[in-house]
C-alpha cells in the first residue's frame, strides 16, 4: 500500500473520491483547459497583439481601477457594518444582519436594472445628483456603484466572525494600561482584524473583476470609456472572434488564479493570526 | 480569577469606572471598554445610511418599479407566455443543477472530511475554482468545447445534438457556476464532526450505506439544506454564464434573468421589473430560510453547550 491515503475503517473512499474527480474533470477542469489549449493555437506575438490593443488595455484599466476603488470602499464600510452589527444593539438589527447577504442572493441582472433605474437622470437618487453635475448611470461611476453593491457582503462576512471572537480581556487590559478607546481600536483590535479585512477586500476585488450582469446595464458600455473586460469578451464572441475572446478570457483566468492564490495565503495568515490572538 | 458568567455584560461591569461627585451625589458611569454613546450613535447611523443607500433602496425600488403601472400590468407581464416559459426553464435548470451538485457535494465532503490523503488542499482549491472564474468566462469555456467551432462541435452537429444555444448548455453553465456551494458548506461541517460516530457504526456491523443514511445524513441535513438553498438561488439567478451559452431565443432558451434583460433592452421597464421582482422575492425567501437555519444552528449549539 502506498502512502497516498492513511488507513481508515470507513468505506466508500474510492467511490467518493473517484466520483469527485470525475465530476470535477468533466464540469470544471476539461472545459477550463479548453480556454488554455485553444489559446495555445495562437503564436505568442498573435496572443500579445490581441491582449494589448488600446481598447483592451483601456478595459483592463477600467475593470481593475473601478474594482479596486469599490473594494476599498467596501473594506471601509464593511468594517464599519461588521463593527456595528457585532458591538452595538439597535432595533431591527437581526433583519439588517440578514439583508447584508442580499447581493449574494439577488440575481445580478436584477441588481443591474434596479441600480440603473435609481441613478439615471430621473431616478430616485439620480435626480438629486444630476443638478450637481454628477452623472452616475452610463459612466464609470455607475460601474463603481454596481461593483460596490455586489462586493458589499464579503468584508462584512469575513470580519464579523473574527470580531465576535476577540476576547473582552484584551480590551480591558488595554484600558487598564491607560489606552483610550481609539488607541485600543487602532493598536489592539485593528491588527487582529487586519488579515480578515484584507481577505474580504481581496474577495470583493476578485468578484468585482469578473462581474458582468450588474455592470452592463449601468455602464453605458462605451468602448475606451466604460467598457469592462468581461463585456469585451462577450462582444468578441458575438462577432465570432473566438480567438480574441479566448485570449482575453485566458488573461482573466490567469489573473483570477493569482488572486485565488493570494486569497488562500491571506486566509491562512488570518487563521494563524486569530489563533494566536 | 473572575468567575465565567453566562453573559458577557457580567464581565464588562467589572470594568466600569464609577465617578461620584460628592456635592451633587450624581453618578456617571462610562465603561472603559465601550465607546461614548454619541460615537455609537454616529457609527450606527453611518452604517445604516450606507446600507440604506446601497441595499435597501435598490431592493425597494425593484418592487416599486414593478407595481408603478398598476397590478394589471404586473400580472400581465408575469403571465405573458414568454415570461411563463422563462420561469419554467429557470425552474427546470435549477431542478437539474441543484441535485447534481448535491450528490457531488456529499461525495466530495465524504472523501475530504472523513479520510486523510495527499493533495487534499489542492482538491479543495479545485472545488472552489468556479467561484473565482468570471461568469462570462464560465460560459465561454463551454462554447469552446461544445460550440460549432469547439472540440465536439462538428461531431455534435453530425449527430444533430444541440448543446450550445440550447437547454443543455444552460444547464452545464449553471452547474459549473454552482459547483462549490454545497461542497464548501459540507466539508468544514463534516470535518468538525469527525469520524468517531461512523467508525462506531461500522464496527457494530453497519454497511457503508447504512452508516451514511443513519449516522452521517442526520448530522449534516441542515448544512445540506443550507448549501442547497444558496446553490438554488445562484442557479436561478445566474446571468453572465447563461447569457453566453443561451443564444437568447425567446420562449425557448430564455431564463428569467435573460428575460429581464430582453424586456429591459426593449424599454419595457414595467415588465422587466415585474419579472425581476419575482427574482428579488426568491432572494428574500433565500435569505429568510438561510437566517432561519443559522438561528436554529445557534440554538442547537447552545443547547449542546448546556448539557
Amino acid at each position: 500500500m502506498n502512502h497516498f491515503k492513511q488507513h481508515s475503517i470507513l468505506p466508500g473512499f474510492n467511490l467518493a473520491l473517484g466520483f469527485t474527480l470525475l465530476y470535477l474533470s468533466l464540469i470544471v477542469l476539461i472545459p477550463l483547459s479548453a480556454a488554455f489549449i485553444r489559446t495555445a493555437e495562437l503564436t505568442w506575438s498573435e496572443f500579445w497583439t490581441i491582449v494589448t490593443t488600446p481598447r483592451v488595455v483601456a478595459s483592463y484599466r477600467l475593470t481593475f481601477g473601478v474594482s479596486f476603488a469599490a473594494a476599498l470602499v467596501n473594506a471601509f464600510f464593511g468594517l464599519l457594518v461588521a463593527w456595528v452589527l457585532v458591538r452595538y444593539h439597535f432595533p431591527g438589527k437581526k433583519i439588517v444582519d440578514a439583508l447584508v447577504d442580499l447581493p449574494f442572493a439577488l440575481p445580478t441582472a436584477v441588481a443591474g436594472i434596479a441600480l440603473t433605474a435609481l441613478y439615471s437622470g430621473n431616478g430616485w437618487i439620480g435626480q438629486y445628483l444630476e443638478p450637481l453635475g454628477i452623472k452616475v448611470a452610463f459612466t464609470p461611476l455607475g460601474i463603481f456603484v454596481a461593483l460596490t453593491f455586489i462586493g458589499l457582503p464579503f468584508v462584512v462576512r469575513t470580519v464579523q466572525p473574527v470580531l465576535e471572537d476577540i476576547e473582552a480581556e484584551l480590551e480591558e487590559a488595554a484600558a487598564t494600561l491607560g489606552a483610550n478607546r481609539w488607541q485600543t481600536f487602532a493598536k489592539v483590535i485593528f491588527p487582529i482584524l487586519f488579515p480578515a479585512l484584507m481577505t474580504g477586500f481581496a474577495l470583493a476585488f476578485a468578484r468585482a473583476i469578473g462581474e458582468y450582469g450588474s455592470v452592463i446595464f449601468i455602464a453605458g458600455n462605451m468602448p475606451m470609456v466604460s467598457e469592462i473586460t468581461p463585456l469585451l469578451i462577450v462582444t468578441k464572441l458575438e462577432q465570432y472572434d473566438y480567438a480574441g475572446a479566448t485570449a482575453l478570457s485566458v488573461v482573466m483566468l490567469v489573473i483570477s488564479f493569482i488572486l485565488l492564490l493570494i486569497i488562500n495565503l491571506l486566509q491562512w495568515w488570518s487563521r494563524r493570526r486569530s489563533a494566536r490572538a | 480569577m473572575v468567575e465565567p458568567t453566562p453573559q458577557r455584560t457580567g464581565l464588562r461591569t467589572i470594568m466600569t469606572t464609577t465617578i461620584t461627585f460628592p456635592l451633587s451625589g450624581k453618578t456617571f458611569q462610562q465603561r472603559a471598554t465601550q465607546e461614548p454613546s454619541w460615537v455609537r450613535c454616529f457609527l450606527i447611523g453611518l452604517a445604516l445610511a450606507f446600507l440604506t443607500l446601497f441595499l435597501f433602496v435598490p431592493l425597494i425600488s425593484v418592487f416599486y418599479e414593478a407595481f408603478k403601472k398598476g397590478v394589471d400590468v404586473y400580472l400581465a407581464a408575469i403571465t405573458d407566455p414568454d415570461a411563463v416559459s422563462a420561469i419554467k426553464l429557470t425552474l427546470t435548470v435549477a431542478a437539474i443543477a441543484v441535485p447534481l451538485n448535491l450528490v457531488f457535494g456529499i461525495a466530495a465532503a465524504w472523501a475530504i472530511a472523513k479520510f486523510e490523503f495527499r493533495g487534499k488542499n489542492l482538491l479543495i482549491t479545485l472545488i472552489d475554482l468556479p467561484f473565482s472564474v468570471s461568469p462570462v468566462v464560465s460560459g465561454l469555456i463551454y462554447v469552446l468545447v461544445f460550440g460549432l467551432q469547439g472540440w465536439l462541435g462538428p461531431w455534435l452537429a453530425e449527430h444533430d445534438i444541440k448543446i450550445i444555444f440550447a437547454v443543455p448548455g444552460i444547464v452545464l453553465a449553471t452547474v459549473f457556476v454552482t459547483v462549490p456551494f454545497i461542497a464548501r458548506e459540507l466539508i468544514p461541517l463534516m470535518q468538525a464532526q469527525g469520524t468517531e460516530e461512523e467508525e462506531a457504526a461500522v464496527v457494530l456491523g453497519a454497511s457503508g450505506w447504512q452508516t451514511f443514511c443513519k449516522i452521517t445524513l442526520p448530522n449534516i441535513k441542515w448544512g445540506l439544506l443550507y448549501g442547497a438553498i444558496l446553490c438554488n438561488a445562484r442557479a436561478m439567478g445566474e446571468f453572465g454564464a447563461v447569457s453566453v451559452v443561451s443564444g437568447h431565443i425567446r420562449g425557448s432558451t430564455n431564463t428569467m434573468p435573460l428575460h429581464v434583460e430582453i424586456l429591459y433592452n426593449e424599454y419595457n421597464f414595467a415588465a422587466a421589473f415585474a419579472v425581476a421582482s419575482l427574482l428579488a422575492l426568491l432572494a428574500l425567501v433565500t435569505l429568510a430560510l438561510k437566517t432561519l437555519i443559522e438561528f436554529r444552528n445557534k440554538q442547537h449549539q447552545t443547547q449542546r453547550g448546556d448539557e
